[in-house]
Parts: C-alpha cells; sequence; structure tokens
C-alpha cells in the first residue's frame, strides 16, 4: 500500500490530517486508532462530590469489611465454591438456590432503568466500582503527584529523584490497593482468616494466586491507567442506558440561555451593556471532567454523570454573585419549556418510573416472601433407573428410589421418610424404618424401597401410578416441625 | 481415509496457521491507515447524496489487543499442540491432564483410605465414615444393576439376603467388584432327556424349597437329580466353590415357576458381572466390599454401630 509509506512517520493524532503526498494533492492519510489523550481531572469539592465520596465509603466499607464479619463462629459472607455452600449471615444456600441470584440481577437491572430514566446515569457517577475505585486511585495522585496543573508539569518535567519518587510512590500505593481489593475478593470464596494466615509464606493455592493477581490487577490498571476509556470502549451499560433516557429524565445540562454568549469579564462588568450571558468561560468545567468532555456542547455519550461541573461551576457562580445552577441537573423538557423545579420533579412519577417501581417492588417483594418461607431442607426424588419394579416375597411389588436431602441449615438435623400413595395406591410400605440423620448444611442420598401388596398391585392394574414422598424434619422430642412432599410415580409391570 | 493420515497433513496445518496468524498481523497494520478524500474528518465518500462516513477512530491499546491474541496464539502453539503434528514443548495431552488429575485427586484421598486399609469387614462396617464412602461409591458404581438398596432385580442378584452364590468374605467380594463374576450353568434339556423330563425336574425343583409344586412330576424326576447334583449338592443346597446356588430357599435370581425354572434348565445361564477393577482403585474396592459385606448384615450389624 503507497498510503502506509506516503506517512510511514510517527502515529497520527486522533483522525490528525498528515500533509499530502506531492502526487496528489487531495489524498491524505489518517489513521484509524488514536493515542489516549492523557486527562488531568482537576480536584472538585461541593455537594455532589461530598455525595459520591460518601458512596465511596459506604460500598468499600461493605467490600472490604464484610468478609472479616463473624456469624455463627465462621464467616458471616463465604461462597464456598468446592462444596456447593453458599453462606450468607442465616442463609444456607445450595446451588438449586441459583433462582435467588437470579432474582438479584433482575432487581438490579431494574433498579438500574429506574435511577437511569429518574436521573441519568447516577449509577455511574456515584457507585459504579470503576467510578469508585477512580475516585480512589486520583485521590493517591493527587496526595503524590498535587492538583491538575503540578501533573502536567511533572509530566513534562525531565526524570529526576524527585519525580521517579513521586511517580514511583504513587504507583506503589496503586499496587497495594489493588492487591488488597484481590485479597478481599478471593476472601469472599476462601475465609479470609485463613488467606491472611498464609500472606506472610504467600502459601496461597494456584486459584487464589490467579484471582489476587488478576483481579488486582483488573482494578490497578482500571482505575489508574484506563479510567474513562472503560467507560467510553467496553462498558455496555454505559451505552445502553441512553435507551431509558426520555425528555423528562434529569440530566447534567448547561443552561446555554442563560449561559451565551460566554465570554471573560470583570466582577464588575455590566453583563447587558457587554452583551455577555452567565458563563465566564473559565473552563472548569472541562478541567474537572473526568472523560474530558465539555458539556457545554450539551448531551454527550462520554458523560458520566459525576455532576463535577455541577459543583465547579456553582462555586465560581458564587464568586461571580451570579445565582447558582448554570450547569444542573434539568431535564430536555424543563430546559425547553422553562418548568419550574416543582413541575420538573412532579413529572419524575410518569408511567415509564412508575413501571419500573412497580416492578422492582413486585420482585423485591417476590425475593424476600420467597425467601422468608424457603424450606430449611429440600428433597429429591430419583426413581431408579436400572430396574423399574420387581416381585418380592409373596407377589409384593417393589419399586426403588434415591431421595436426596439436603440440610440447608447449620445445625444437625433429624427426618423421617413416608412414602404416601394417592386412591390408586393407598397402601404403600417403606424399607425407611429408622430416621435420617444429617450433619449440618450436609447433603446425602437415601435409598428408598416401596412396596405395595399383590391386591393392590392387581385393583391399581399395570403402569405407573402417582406417589409422594414426604419427608419430616423431627425435634427433639420425635414431632414433626416441617414437611416436603417430592412427587414420582410407582410402576406396577405387567 | 489414508489420505488424511500423511504426514504432509500435518505440514499443510502448521503452514496454513503460521500463514494466518502473520496475515492477521498484516491485515491490521494495512488497515490501521487509510486514505482519505476530504479533510473534514470523513473519508470523503458520500453515498446516496448525503451520507458521509466520519473517522471515528478506536483507542490505540484496542489495536494492541489484538496483538496481543496474536502474541498469545504463538506462546500458545509453542507450548500446546496445535502445529500440525508438533506436540508442544508441554507434551500436553487430554488422556495425561486426567491421568495427573486422577493423581492428584487419589493423593488428596490417601490418607482417608489409609485409615481403613487395615480395617476387616466388620469393623468397616461399624465406621461412619466408611459407610458413607461406601454407599456413595455404591450408588454411582453398582446401584445401576444391583439397585439403590442392593436389593438387585431378576438375573442381578440381591446382595442383603444372606444367600451368597460365591462367598461371603470380605476377600471375595473385593476379588468378585475388581475382577468381575461369570455365572454359569450349561444347558441340560438334553442330559435329562425331552421337555416332560425338564418339565418334571423343575417341580422337583420347587418341591425342594417347599414351594406349591406337582408332587407326582416331582417324583418322576427324582432319579435324575444326580446330573444337578454335580453342582448343587445331593440336597440341592448349592455349592459356593462352584457358584451353585442353593436350591432350597426361596430366593429365585432368574424367576420363580415351572416356566423360569425350566427354562433355565433348558437353555443354561451365562450371567455376567463386568469386573470393576479399571475403574475404581484398589483402595475403593476395600471399602466398598465392606460396605456391601454390611448390607447382608440386616439391622444387627447397625444397631452394635451405634
Amino acid at each position: 500500500m503507497s498510503s502506509g509509506e506516503a506517512t510511514a512517520s510517527g502515529p497520527a493524532a486522533p483522525g490528525a490530517v498528515v500533509p499530502p503526498p506531492e502526487d496528489d494533492a487531495r489524498a491524505q492519510v489518517v489513521s484509524l486508532y488514536q493515542a489516549q489523550k492523557k486527562i488531568y481531572a482537576r480536584a472538585v469539592s461541593g455537594w455532589f462530590a461530598g455525595w459520591r465520596w460518601a458512596l465511596v465509603w459506604a460500598t468499600q466499607l461493605v467490600f472490604y469489611g464484610l468478609p472479616w464479619l463473624e456469624w455463627n463462629a465462621r464467616q458471616a459472607v463465604l461462597f464456598d465454591l468446592g462444596a456447593r455452600r453458599f453462606y450468607i449471615f442465616g442463609l444456607v444456600l445450595y446451588p438449586q438456590d441459583f433462582i435467588y441470584l437470579t432474582a438479584l440481577l433482575i432487581i438490579s437491572a431494574y433498579a438500574l432503568f429506574l435511577f437511569t430514566a429518574v436521573a441519568g446515569r447516577l449509577w455511574c457517577g456515584y457507585a459504579c466500582p470503576q467510578t469508585v475505585y477512580t475516585e480512589i486511585f486520583m485521590w493517591v495522585e493527587r496526595k503524590l503527584e498535587g492538583d491538575r496543573m503540578q501533573r502536567i508539569k511533572l509530566d513534562q518535567a525531565p526524570w529526576g529523584a524527585a519525580k521517579l519518587l513521586r511517580k514511583g510512590g504513587k504507583q506503589a500505593a496503586w499496587i497495594a490497593i489493588g492487591l488488597w481489593t484481590g485479597f478481599t475478593f478471593v476472601g469472599y470464596f476462601t475465609p479470609i482468616k485463613s488467606l491472611a494466615a498464609a500472606v506472610p509464606t504467600l502459601g496461597f493455592g494456584p486459584w487464589e494466586w490467579f484471582w489476587i493477581l488478576f483481579y488486582g490487577f483488573a482494578t490497578y490498571g482500571n482505575a489508574g491507567w484506563m479510567r474513562e476509556q472503560v467507560c467510553k470502549y467496553m462498558c455496555p451499560y454505559a451505552r445502553f442506558q441512553s435507551a431509558m433516557f426520555d425528555k423528562d429524565t434529569l440530566i447534567i445540562s448547561y443552561d446555554a440561555e442563560r449561559g451565551e454568549p460566554r465570554g471573560t469579564r470583570g466582577r464588575k462588568t455590566d453583563l447587558k451593556a457587554a452583551r455577555l450571558g452567565h458563563c465566564i468561560d473559565c473552563e472548569l468545567c472541562v478541567q474537572v471532567c473526568p472523560t474530558g468532555i465539555d458539556i457545554r456542547k450539551g448531551l454527550q455519550y462520554e458523560c458520566i454523570g459525576c455532576a463535577a461541573c455541577i459543583d465547579v461551576c456553582n462555586g465560581v457562580m458564587d464568586k461571580m454573585q451570579y445565582p447558582r445552577g448554570l450547569i444542573r441537573y434539568d431535564t430536555q423538557h424543563g430546559m425547553q419549556q422553562h418548568l419550574g423545579r416543582a413541575e420538573v420533579w412532579r413529572r419524575v412519577f410518569r408511567p415509564r418510573v412508575l413501571v419500573y417501581t412497580g416492578v422492582l417492588v413486585l420482585i423485591c417483594g417476590a425475593l424476600l416472601a420467597s425467601l422468608a418461607l424457603r424450606s430449611p431442607f429440600r428433597v429429591d426424588v430419583v426413581r431408579d433407573r436400572g430396574a423399574l419394579a420387581r416381585l418380592v416375597e409373596d407377589g409384593w411389588i417393589e419399586n426403588v428410589y434415591r431421595l436426596q436431602v439436603m440440610n440447608a441449615t447449620e445445625q444437625p438435623q433429624r427426618y423421617r421418610i413416608v412414602a404416601r400413595g394417592f386412591a390408586e395406591l393407598p397402601e404403600l410400605r417403606t424399607d425407611q424404618r429408622g430416621t435420617v440423620d444429617l450433619a449440618p448444611a450436609e447433603a446425602r442420598w437415601v435409598p428408598v424401597a416401596v412396596r405395595v401388596p399383590p391386591e393392590a398391585a392387581e385393583r391399581a392394574g399395570s403402569g405407573s401410578h402417582p406417589v409422594e414422598f414426604v419427608v419430616e424434619r423431627l425435634l427433639a422430642d420425635g414431632t414433626a416441625d416441617r414437611r416436603v412432599a417430592e412427587k414420582s410415580t410407582f410402576i406396577v409391570p405387567r | 481415509m489414508s489420505d488424511f493420515i500423511h504426514s504432509g497433513w500435518g505440514l499443510f496445518v502448521a503452514v496454513a496457521t503460521v500463514v494466518s496468524l502473520v496475515a492477521c498481523l498484516a491485515l491490521l497494520i494495512i488497515a490501521a491507515r487509510r486514505r482519505v478524500m476530504a479533510n473534514d474528518n470523513t473519508t470523503g465518500h458520500v453515498w446516496d447524496e448525503d451520507l458521509r462516513e466520519l473517522n471515528n477512530p478506536l483507542p490505540r491499546w484496542w489495536m494492541w489487543l489484538f496483538v496481543i491474541t496474536v502474541v498469545f496464539s504463538a506462546i500458545y502453539l509453542a507450548f500446546y499442540p496445535g502445529l500440525g503434528t508438533y506436540a508442544g514443548t508441554l507434551k500436553w495431552t487430554s488422556v495425561n491432564q486426567y491421568e495427573a488429575e486422577q493423581e492428584r485427586a487419589r493423593a488428596a484421598m490417601a490418607p482417608v483410605y489409609a485409615q481403613f486399609a487395615a480395617m476387616d469387614a466388620a469393623a468397616l462396617a461399624k465406621n461412619e465414615q466408611a459407610m458413607g464412602i461406601g454407599q456413595r461409591l455404591f450408588l454411582n458404581n453398582c446401584a445401576q444393576c444391583h439397585g439403590s438398596d442392593g436389593r438387585g432385580s431378576r438375573g442381578f442378584p440381591d446382595l442383603t439376603d444372606r444367600d451368597w452364590l460365591g462367598g461371603d468374605s470380605h476377600d471375595y467380594i473385593k476379588t468378585v467388584i475388581a475382577e468381575g463374576r461369570t455365572g454359569v450353568m450349561p444347558p441340560l434339556g438334553a442330559a435329562l432327556g425331552g421337555s416332560e423330563d425338564v418339565r418334571n425336574m423343575a417341580h422337583y425343583v420347587m418341591s425342594l424349597s417347599g414351594s406349591p409344586h406337582n408332587s407326582a412330576w416331582a417324583q418322576l424326576a427324582k432319579p435324575k437329580w444326580g446330573v444337578c447334583a454335580a453342582c448343587h449338592g445331593p440336597e440341592g443346597k448349592g455349592n459356593q466353590a462352584l457358584g451353585a446356588p442353593n436350591l432350597t430357599d426361596r430366593i429365585w435370581l432368574h424367576g420363580w415357576g415351572e416356566r423360569a425354572i425350566a427354562g433355565v434348565i433348558t437353555n443354561g445361564i451365562n450371567n455376567v458381572m463386568p469386573p470393576q477393577g479399571k475403574l475404581l482403585t484398589a483402595e475403593q474396592i476395600h471399602v466398598l466390599g465392606g460396605y456391601v459385606w454390611s448390607l447382608s448384615q440386616g439391622t444387627a450389624v447397625a444397631a452394635s454401630g451405634n
């Protein structure tokens, strides 16, 4: 390709126009890949930044703290993949309880829909791990390298001891946070106390090593280096959230009508005479933006809704003694139709939002009710497949089943198994004279033979007949407090 | 088919793989830049009067991800089989991975099984952990034929009765599990005479266990019992050394009644239990043998164990 040879020098800037080759004045060569432009986001403080930090604390206290919490002399939240038991406080979940995870994911999805319909990318701006860890990493960066201008200067400065110290210190702190995050993540799957005991000797298992390093690297790479690139190029939620927007969604908006024409001015300048709007064109909203956009250009897909520009602009408005809210949460309708705050808020309760809320409440209610009514043990019945039925002494017909009894409590339990026929086979006899004792959170297969007398089999006729197994949990005094019934069939041979 | 095991195919696959990898990289580099016909950040092409193609460049690290996949392929192909017949430096195969995992599992279980090594069947039957392991092994490997409760069905022996075809010693049970067992009875219809003689003998056999039978026919067959006594013994009590079942109890492995018994006499029996020695380790068979033995001990053992 001659075009490649013509401009073999250096990487081109995004869509950069390279001088045309001499033979064709019109032909130019552009790179279809662009180098990442480093964003030096300026520190910001204010009402919304306060909310973001509150959520950083709330989510990370839970994430880093939860594995250390004890409950009934064990880790409160532990997902034991090897034993297939999932402990969440008092709950002992089996893989058969997967439906609860499904419900949790549906709730998460609807919560995302709801928040997005009401106020745009709230999740992205305040609670997403990408935002939260970036916030933490940027705080470290600020502490070691200073704010925006100092960081730009440091990057341009030649390498020396001071620069090495600051940069190296930042990387070390980042790596430490990443490793701690990876360690904590693994602590949800391996008891974190034994994991902590293995730290001095680095005696982790191969998978523990992999996940500590992988999760740690992902945290370090995404929060330290990739940052807004994750939101812009990797995150699918970022892209489909715009589908939940409508003209009554509160988004971060620049009031162009009030702000334009923008321009620099003194504090005492007469705006009418100077024909200026309220925007003093200080560019602070661009400098604080973690994705490097200019909110004054309107809604853009890069905007993660962090409201840093609102915070910084309000500060400027205060200094200029203009009213706050040149950049604010507002709706498209609110901007176009000059709606008051009350009307904007009234429109939050529109059908879309009410439907999302309704579905969310419904699923949350169903999940809670299902958890509250959940049986403390489960039973599965599997018919023997080798022999459907067999003839035993005195012409009795016998079928064999395996019952898997699963104890979902953390106490040893005793169960009794009874087989029940229906009208077709009223008399059933099982060989289970005793009871079944299960250790805490144990699951066991129990073979059960069920037989019927020849007359009953004759009356019922050949074929399969419905039966059910009733498993009762016995209290210490021998009375049953909970029972689970599972259907099966009894086969009478020809 | 011989065309496809020719060594040339391995070479072909290797060359095709390498050329594809290189071509992928070349395509990536060539396609990373393009000549445009306008300087307004479009490609300059206009379709359908006003459709223009903007150049919205991907981030460069995205391109590096692609390069990483190619590098990964090269490293993978060095370590693992993939380049035609080249086996890779790790000499990995799915079989030796399986064997390594088996070995690891065996090593992990060794201390558990070690405590059972010195126990006989009676001791194993009293050990709750051994019985738990034994039951799981039984349900996974034996229950398909012998039933989950071990009581078998027609043609598959009941392991819970005390009617042992070949003996009830722990060692014998272990041998049968490891090596399998073939229960053979030759067809004896001709040796007895005609079909009437066979019918008579069936009734005599039923008489041995006190089952309902035609005693006149049974008496007619009695003189010919010698044919059967060679294995089943003069009193029909069977012979464990030969694997000949006791005919005086009420246990009928191959069916009860004139028709079933006459059928066995006429056609003989060739009942096979396949060997399990390759599927189970010796330690597993030791514990499983104890479990099978315990099945026939009724509730007495279980009670004394607690």
